[in-house]
């Protein structure tokens, strides 16, 4: 709620109850801290100004004040102790999960998030599709090195470490996308290493259980017509339409491709797309493939079949997460990099 | 700390071995011992450190300790824990000679605890070539069919990296008292003056008593 | 550097080597001091870059991986080559020992290695940057410090040959406080500088050692493959969090609590009263230094720690805000029924209040469970900190380098000049800083390269905080530097001030005073004569 005055449609959204009873605290403090702020740095200015040298005051030799000293103890230890009280009550609110939660694991690694529904046995990438009013459980793990779950929206967040399980919980009340970002450095693609949950109502998200796809699902917060509108304006930015190689560029971003596949030549997990299309690749067992259509078809819904010479089979399949469109301009943008 | 200042008097003729900041022997002395005192603190925090991480993986995989210290040879380990007391002994009567000012004498049982230390450093060597030879190394070099508990790469980790830092201390410990005995023979010592052997010689317990704790630790796991 | 007449530590020996081979406290204390401030140059220009990186939310003018290395080398210089050891190693080598009545700290050669090791130490994690660099952040957080193929090693040797400079120095400082105190300074006496320093010392000493052997284990677990951090050989990456921030907790206040030092003994000399409360500000560093070994683990709520873990530790850290409150509470206080003059010094003293209270306050957010789940590891941390260590520190460092200026080179800064610099660093300060408290707080993690849209706005308020905070800087470095060379004369004590090391002539003689002081008063006493 406290930042929802500002920009509607940009800012936090409390998604949650747990959201609510977290600004609930956080507004707490941030009161409490303005009116300390004006006590001391106010107190400051005013004693500085009113005992500067050559004003009428008389000075006086003072050492202290034990009166005053033992109050300035205690009262912020009252504070304190009420503010830890009330930090640790919603804490254990927020690390423990309703015994009726729905379950979703998650894959961490470098720069994705692999998400797998229990019950269908799905498999998702950078998208976690769960039901509003519900609670969900995480339980995550990791790959290779030290991640972190964050869903602003939820106020939670947990390190997702190798060799161990964490969780998260939520109970989104607010459908749309909510933005999650990994928040334990990880390496190159950190900053790229992002997901949405994807909060729908049950019967959406018992339709998408049963195979539907929601591609333009709103943000949180944000109703239909914002979302349109703000679709429109983006549209309006980009002058011309859309070429196919263009709307690719744009997929390998929102898929999170570009964490591991650069377009300018640089090694990162992956190969760049830079002078791939039409040239000839080697592969890990020594032979040679040129790296035509079926191939990156395949590379993408198959990514363990054929490993290129030097990289380790660790890319997760997109087969059933990329539509036949897409992949017709992702392959369009792949062509265009020369 | 011997840049005597000709300017200062110190009411008595001074020692050639105060230092112009300190007003008599016995207040350099004492900060001498203290400084020593506090090294020796951050020594044991130092040590600390590893004890710390050996208790955390002995309380996670005790079994695999018990099984894992079995091919530390604990006669090897017993005779080097008796060498090491013995030298603190002898260590001890080179310092009380040298207060004494009884200087052959101490340097004589420097000379003993340098020997001793070495025989130390023999035995540990008979040891590792052992662990070397039968694949029992840290982590990721650990190759050993024998020993079955898959963390078991983590004991020689731990083992070597205490009783590795341990025998760094031991080698140092041996300079160190070689450096003394060298001063000691240009006859810097006296009575009066003998802060450098007796900080050898906190030294050099400091360094038996944490192989007192290795030990048991490592070669007589329950 | 002087041409003042009279003998004095500065022409008390000439030539290079005089000054590299010295045992002179005090001017091992301006070697340090410069060292250090180059380093805060090098560290600027990262920070300055990282801000410039951050101007725009996609690449502005560095790839992630460049990025990466910015922030690294930007925090490990910062905090192993600049907070840690500058007050400690150059104010405190300069002025502790006079403050004191002694000719020399307790062992001077130990001193002259303390600052050699520094520098090899410093020599170490820099030439990192001529190779492939350190892109795991100054944490060190494994595995993926571990696996990344950068030469961390360097910045890992470096900061472990750093730490052993930073024990000798609290090893010596604590002797020379228990023994070469001049006649009639009893600890009741002794300033409130010496004071945060014994107390900084205690740190080092006993955290210090806990960071060394931490670095060496994490140098054996890439050189050797140890495991005992790597969770693929069995090893426990969360318990390298534990070790790491064991030390570096307590180091927060290594770096803290000398600055305290400093406002306890600017703020009474600048407002003509005796400091309000001594025993409580003394006790109080000692309370935080002891709290401090005891709260590691509020860095480690989300890290998977146990929840008793965090139950303890966050109750534990709402106990240092108690004496740090203490303190602040006291410095505002001593104000009253003073007669408050606005010298350089003191307009930082109070500049520093203004950004510690909110480095304080903040922390409070911090400590607290629920509230630091959704805050940890983003922007607010990054401004909490910057808010404390720069905010705290570097405006302390800065009072202190001016309230000692005249005694250390024996010459006079220009006020107005220090007053302009002084705004430009306190306005550019919170223009920076303060926007990314906004930022974290809707959601923006910290080590980012990139960021979403929506964040635009404020991180270019911050970009454009920084390049006032620069121009600060070097404003300061100017002035300084001119009036190094031939500002006015300045007499032995300049701010009326009535530590010892006022009663040496400026700059001081070789060996601080002509005759061993006498301390028959304390030092606040500042009477007022009846009219």
């Amino acid at each position: 709620m406290f930042f929802k005055e500002a920009h509607a449609a940009e800012m936090l959204v409390a998604g949650s109850e747990i959201a609510h009873s977290w600004d609930l605290l956080w507004n707490f403090l941030v009161w409490l801290s303005v009116f300390f702020f004006i006590l001391v740095v106010g107190g400051m200015v005013y004693l500085a100004i009113t005992y500067r040298a050559g004003s009428k005051h008389k000075p006086k030799y003072i050492t202290g004040n034990h009166a005053l000293e033992a109050l300035w103890t205690a009262i912020p230890t009252i504070l304190l102790l009420i503010i830890f009280a009330w930090g640790y009550a919603l804490y254990g609110k927020m690390i423990h999960a309703p015994s009726d939660a729905m379950e979703v694991r998650v894959v961490a690694k470098q720069w994705l998030f692999q998400f797998q529904y229990p019950d269908t046995g799905r498999t998702t990438i950078n998208e976690v599709y769960v039901p509003v009013n519900k609670p969900v459980k995480l339980v995550m793990s990791s790959e290779d090195v030290l991640h972190s779950f964050f869903i602003p929206n939820f106020r939670v967040k947990s390190d997702i470490v190798p060799g161990m399980y964490t969780s998260v919980w939520f109970e989104a009340n607010v459908p749309g996308k909510h933005q999650v970002y990994c928040t334990e450095y990880c390496g190159t693609s950190h900053s790229q290493m992002m997901a949405q949950v994807i909060a729908l109502s049950p019967e959406d998200f018992e339709a998408w259980k049963a195979g539907k796809k929601f591609d333009s699902v709103p943000r949180a917060g944000q109703t239909l017509a914002e979302a349109q509108a703000e679709a429109a304006k983006i549209a309006l930015k980009q002058s011309a339409p859309m070429s196919l190689a263009d709307q690719g560029k744009a997929l390998t971003e929102a898929k999170g491709c570009i964490a591991c596949h650069s377009a300018d030549g640089s090694v990162k997990v992956g190969p760049s797309y830079k002078g791939l299309f039409g040239h000839e690749v080697e592969l890990a067992d020594g032979s040679k493939v040129t790296a035509d259509e079926n191939y990156l078809r395949e590379s993408i819904e198959n990514p363990n079949a054929k490993i290129v010479k030097g990289f380790q089979p660790v890319m997760p399949t997109f087969k059933g997460l990329i539509t036949e469109t897409e992949l017709n301009a992702i392959l369009a943008y792949i062509k265009s990099v020369k | 700390m011997s840049n005597s200042h000709a300017d200062n008097s110190h009411g008595h003729g001074h020692h050639p071995a105060l230092a112009h900041h300190f007003n008599n022997m016995e207040d350099q002395f004492e900060a001498a011992k203290f400084g020593m005192w506090l090294f020796l603190v951050t020594e044991v925090l130092m040590f600390g450190g590893l004890f710390i991480g050996y208790i955390v993986f002995r309380g996670l995989y005790p079994e695999m300790f018990a099984e894992a210290h079995k091919v530390l040879s604990v006669p090897m380990g017993a005779l080097n824990t008796i060498v090491l007391i013995t030298s603190s002994l002898t260590m001890l009567l080179g310092v009380t000679s040298a207060q004494r000012g009884e200087r052959t004498k101490s340097v004589r049982f420097l000379w003993v605890t340098i020997l001793l230390a070495a025989c130390f450093l023999v035995v540990k060597y008979f040891e590792y070539s052992h662990k070397f030879h039968e694949g029992l190394l840290p982590g990721a070099l650990f190759h050993n069919e024998h020993i079955t508990h898959p963390k078991a790469p983590l004991f020689f980790s731990l083992y070597f990296m205490m009783t590795g830092l341990h025998g760094f201390h031991v080698v140092v410990g041996m300079c160190l008292i070689f450096w003394i005995i060298r001063r000691s023979k240009r006859n810097e010592f006296s009575p009066e003056f003998y802060t450098p052997v007796e900080l050898v010689g906190f030294y050099w317990h400091f360094v038996d008593l944490v192989w007192i704790y290795l030990f048991p630790l490592m070669y007589l796991v329950p | 550097m002087t041409t003042s007449s009279h003998s004095n530590y500065l022409n008390h020996s000439k030539g290079l080597w005089s000054w590299l081979s010295t045992l002179d406290h005090k001017r091992i204390g301006l070697m340090y001091l410069f060292t250090t401030l180059t380093f805060f140059l090098v560290g600027g220009i990262f920070a300055l870059l990282i801000r410039l990186e951050l101007f725009t939310p996609g690449q502005t003018i560095m790839d992630p991986n460049t990025y990466n290395r910015m922030f690294t080398y930007h925090g490990a210089i910062m905090v192993f080559l600049v907070i840690i050891p500058a007050i400690p190693g150059a104010l405190g080598n300069f002025i502790m020992p006079i403050m004191l009545g002694a000719k020399d700290v307790a062992f001077p050669r130990l001193n002259l290695a303390s600052y050699w090791i520094y520098v090899a130490g410093a020599v170490f994690a820099t030439s990192a940057l001529f190779l492939k660099g350190a892109d795991t952040g100054w944490t060190f957080y494994t595995p993926y410090s571990i696996r990344t193929n950068s030469t961390v090693i360097l910045v890992l040797t470096g900061a472990f040959i750093a730490g052993f400079s930073s024990i000798l120095t609290g090893l010596n400082f604590i002797v020379t406080i228990h023994k070469l105190r001049a006649p009639g300074q009893s600890w009741s006496r002794l300033p409130l500088f010496v004071w945060a320093l014994y107390a900084t010392s205690i740190v080092q000493v006993l955290a210090t050692p806990v960071l060394a052997i931490t670095l060496l284990l994490l140098m054996m677990e890439r050189l050797l493959g140890i495991g005992i951090f790597d969770p693929k050989l069995g090893g426990d990456p969360v318990l390298f969090q534990h070790f790491f921030w064991f030390y570096s907790h307590p180091a927060v206040y290594i770096m803290a609590l000398p600055g305290f030092g400093i406002i306890s003994e600017v703020i009474p000399v600048f407002s003509r009263k005796p400091i309000f409360g001594y025993k409580a500000i003394a006790y109080s560093s000692f309370g935080i230094a002891l709290i401090a070994f005891i709260v590691w683990g509020h860095h480690m709520y989300v890290s998977g720690q146990s929840e008793l873990a965090n139950f303890v530790f966050s109750l534990l850290t709402m106990a240092v805000a108690v004496p740090t409150g203490i303190k602040v509470f006291s410095w505002v206080a001593t104000m009253y029924r003073g007669q408050v003059r606005f010298e350089a010094p003191m307009l930082y003293a109070l500049g520093f209040l203004e950004l510690f209270t909110v480095g304080g306050l903040t922390g409070v957010f911090l400590a607290t469970l629920a509230v630091d789940v959704h805050l940890t590891a983003t922007y607010f941390v990054v401004a909490h900190f910057h808010y404390v260590m720069v905010g705290g520190t570097i405006m302390a460092l800065l009072a202190g380098l001016h309230y000692w200026f005249p005694k250390m080179s024996g010459r006079m800064y220009p006020e107005k000049p220090a007053a302009i610099a002084f705004w430009f660093i306190l306005v550019g300060f919170n223009v920076t800083f303060f926007p990314q408290f906004i930022l974290g707080a809707q959601g923006m993690p910290r080590r980012y390269w990139g960021y979403l849209p929506e964040f635009t706005l404020l991180n270019q308020i911050s970009t454009f905080g920084s390049w006032l905070l620069a121009v600060g800087f070097v404003y300061i470095a100017i002035y300084l530097w001119k009036a190094m060379r031939n500002g006015p004369v300045a007499t032995a004590n300049p701010w009326s001030g009535l530590t010892l090391e006022w009663q040496t002539s400026s700059p001081p003689p070789h060996d601080n005073f002509a005759n061993t002081p006498v301390v028959t008063q304390w030092p606040y006493e500042y009477r007022v004569e009846k009219a």
